[in-house]
């Protein structure tokens, strides 16, 4: 078995998360990377979101390294994650970019 | 009232609250508008965030035609610190200054008087402060072209004597923050 090194972090509280595993999903065909190698978590509380250092939903992790490491201030809890686009833009879900280029280092 | 809060038709809560501005500000004094807009909004969220510029358009575009647009922080500062009416009136100063009034609702008396929902959730009301259009500013956060066409459309049928149609859509965003 091969054990997972994509991470998808998530609360319901936060309605960006199935967006978010789609385009993970998506990316991650693209690139060749296999269903077994992603895990997704629910997080369910505040316990969970501090003992995982949860800065927000959704965050994504490739080997456990952020895909955009969030500011060293951002609070850790149950939140909607901002994500800075490319162009500048605010937006609860990462740059498809940023992702695939996490995901490239990965499948390389 | 719905089960949501306010339902189409609705007179609009009374409501004063204070300002980022230092002023405190009453929802039902402003006789000459003709028309009025409410928006929940935040620091924290990104959805707000995200069609944040968009609303401050259709504030500077609607002014000259008497509508009056109001923006409301109703989280609980205590655990999102980011949403504290000292965090909302330090981020007006960075940005330089807001169209309209950001009003914080520590109480959170106005979210649940309204019903709101959602950061960003928009209630629009006629020049009798009747509700006529609640939802989502446009279909697409992710997409400036959009350009609040929900709120526009619903503001071009109050001010033409109309009502708007949809009347509601699902607002899209983060849960507002209750205590």
């Amino acid at each position: 078995m091969v054990a997972a090194e994509i991470q998808l972090l998530w609360w319901r509280g936060c309605p960006s998360w199935e967006r978010a595993l789609t385009m993970l999903r998506e990316q991650m065909a693209t690139l060749g990377l296999g269903e077994e190698r992603l895990e997704v978590i629910e997080i369910e509380d505040e316990a969970d979101a501090e003992c995982l250092g949860f800065p927000g939903s959704p965050t994504i992790l490739v080997d456990g390294i952020d895909i955009q490491p969030p500011d060293p201030e951002q609070a850790i809890g149950l939140t909607c994650r901002v994500y800075r686009r490319r162009d500048g833009r605010f937006s609860p879900l990462p740059d498809p970019n940023d992702l695939r280029d996490a995901l490239a280092r990965r499948s390389g | 009232m719905s089960e949501n809060g306010m339902a189409i038709g609705d007179k609009a809560p009374a409501l004063t609250l204070p300002g980022t501005d230092g002023a405190q500000h009453d929802l039902g004094v402003d006789d000459a508008s003709t028309a009025t807009v409410v928006y929940w909004t935040c620091n924290h969220c990104p959805y707000a965030l995200a069609w944040q510029d968009r609303l401050h358009d259709v504030a500077r575009d609607y002014s000259s035609r008497g509508v009056r647009v109001i923006a409301i922080n109703s989280n609980d500062a205590g655990r999102y610190p980011a949403d504290s009416f000292d965090a909302m009136v330090g981020r007006v100063e960075r940005e330089g200054g807001w169209p309209h009034p950001y009003l914080h609702d520590e109480s959170q008396a106005a979210a649940r008087a309204f019903g709101a929902r959602r950061t960003p959730e928009v209630f629009v009301f006629d020049r009798d402060l009747r509700l006529r259009y609640r939802g989502a500013p446009d279909a697409d956060y992710d997409d400036p072209a959009e350009d609040a066409a929900w709120l526009r459309a619903a503001l071009e049928a109050v001010l033409g004597g109309g009502r708007p149609d949809p009347a509601e859509t699902e607002p899209v965003g983060c849960g507002v923050k209750w205590k």
